[in-house]
């Protein structure tokens, strides 16, 4: 079966400024890939491109086996969490939930235990939006991404901001959702969570992937045993 | 298009939950009652309200218009995350905002104008609410294009601002200039030309056609009058406003369908 979700010669350019240079990624079914790189490398432009929301001037993305177009259609096969949600002021988080699912079509998920684990109570979801912290707006972004059990999940920046019970929790998760054959995309500036989630990495500078595979084929390349060593040391060696 | 009529419920619940909008209503309310309660008879009312209408709706719109469309725009990228369509997803955003500014305004004259009553009064407060209608729907998608197409809300806002400028301020001392500069030539299909360019003259010509207050009427009001006759006058002036509210909003739906978030 082909990877779930295979970008390839990817290419974007803002005005004069080259983002993306021809990058290719392939997302394994039931594999976290942790999309890494310093500001600037084109993570952004590459997730917005999948979501839709970037359009790219080259290259293809296939989901599902699918090269996708203008129609929307494939985006049901996608769980999104953003790095930083914010919603309409005055919808509770219930009315927010109840939302996203009507786009999705299709009957309401059960994720009542998906909320209870992430600690969102029918108390806190029936309050308005606004007078919520940013870290129960993460939960809630996270509850969006992941009770649709999509095939395809991208998770940018997932547990940045959150308390460490919760993030926990929120890896636990992750790693469950992979272990049931979805294939997941995750950025992440904390190389800890990344050698503690990810079983492949793709690392990204001026538009380019200068690094593509497994964290033990990192480790052999760098000659570094943590992730954050070996990562420093393509950093050098790129620069 | 069912995407856009969810996204269109989900802003009309949130909109009408919004301070600024009931404010924007109540002030209506108010103005309106005191107006009836101090301001003299039932055309008289009308006519006051309207320099309020030409002013105040197109600032409200297109400033309340502007931010909020900026302000959604992390909610918008997520709703795009997901198997919406992005003509149906502006256009869901679009009714969902003009519609409740539309409305807060229709209901704030309609309540204090039923009130005080009088069967003269229909037809005066009809048409005001007709105006003020368009123009919230004018000024909103002119709002909208602004949002699309300036990433910086500093810079749509000025954008915006510069359009209501332009329409309720500039423009009537721009006429003053070439009247008095052209006074010796036929004016008349230049300042047709003029009028047709700015909704907010459009909608006073419609206004003053139909309250029939031929000494409110201004300049351009009294061209457009003798030229096209009270009927014809009068839809000319509608079929423009429904233009300025066609236009902005397909150019700012073609942005919104091209841009890169």
């Amino acid at each position: 079966m082909s990877a779930p979700l295979v970008v390839s010669g990817l290419r974007k350019q803002f005005g004069r400024l080259r983002v993306l240079e021809g990058v290719d990624v392939a997302l394994d079914a039931g594999q976290v890939t942790a999309l890494v790189g310093p500001n600037a490398a084109g993570k952004s432009t590459l997730i917005k491109s999948i979501l839709g929301l970037v359009r790219p001037d080259a290259g293809t993305i296939a989901v599902l086996g699918e090269t996708i177009g203008a129609d929307p259609h494939y985006r049901r096969f996608i769980g999104y969490m953003p790095q930083a949600a914010r919603y309409p002021d005055n919808l509770t988080g219930d009315e927010v939930l109840a939302l996203l699912a009507d786009l999705r079509g299709g009957q309401a998920p059960h994720d009542h235990a998906l909320r209870a684990s992430l600690g969102l109570t029918a108390e806190t979801l029936a309050r308005p939006v606004r007078t919520l912290s940013g870290g129960t707006r993460q939960k809630l972004s996270a509850v969006i991404a992941l009770r649709h059990e999509a095939p395809v999940l991208i998770l940018d920046e997932p547990t940045a901001g959150l308390d460490p019970l919760t993030s926990s929790h929120l890896k636990e998760l992750v790693r469950q959702r992979a272990a049931s054959g979805a294939a997941v995309l995750l950025t992440s500036h904390v190389m800890a969570e990344v050698e503690e989630l990810a079983d492949v990495l793709v690392y990204l500078v001026d538009g380019r992937v200068r690094f593509s595979g497994s964290l033990d084929e990192l480790r052999l390349r760098t000659g570094q045993r943590r992730v954050e060593r070996a990562i420093a040391h393509l950093m050098r060696e790129v620069a | 298009m069912s995407a856009a009529r969810k996204v269109l419920g989900y802003s009309l619940s949130n909109l009408l939950r919004n301070w600024w909008v009931l404010g924007y209503g109540l002030l209506f309310l108010f103005l309106t009652d005191a107006l009836f309660r101090f301001g003299g008879g039932g055309p008289r009312v009308a006519a006051s309200l309207m320099n309020v209408v030409l002013i105040v709706i197109p600032l409200v719109s297109v400033v309340f218009g502007t931010l909020y469309f900026s302000n959604s725009r992390e909610f918008i990228e997520l709703l795009l995350a997901q198997p919406v369509s992005r003509p149906a997803l502006f256009t869901g955003l679009y009714f969902g905002l003009a519609l409740p500014l539309a409305a807060a305004f229709a209901i704030g004259v309609a309540l204090p104008a039923a009130a005080h009553g009088g069967a003269g009064l229909m037809r005066p407060v009809a048409t005001l609410v007709a105006a003020g209608v368009l123009l919230t729907f004018v000024f909103t998608s002119v709002a909208f294009l602004a949002g699309v197409h300036f990433e910086d809300r500093a810079k749509g806002l000025g954008f915006a601002l510069l359009v209501w400028f332009c329409c309720a301020v500039l423009y009537d001392g721009l006429i003053l200039l070439v009247a008095t500069m052209f006074r010796d030539y036929p004016l008349e299909p230049a300042l047709l030309a003029l009028t047709v360019l700015n909704p907010v003259d459009l909608a006073r010509v419609l206004l003053l056609l139909t309250l029939d207050a031929a000494a409110l009427m201004g300049y351009t009001g009294a061209v457009f009058g003798r030229f096209f006759g009270s009927a014809l006058g009068i839809a000319a002036a509608a079929a423009a406003l429904l233009m300025w509210t066609a236009v902005p909003f397909l150019l700012g739906l073609r942005g919104f369908n091209r841009k890169d978030f």
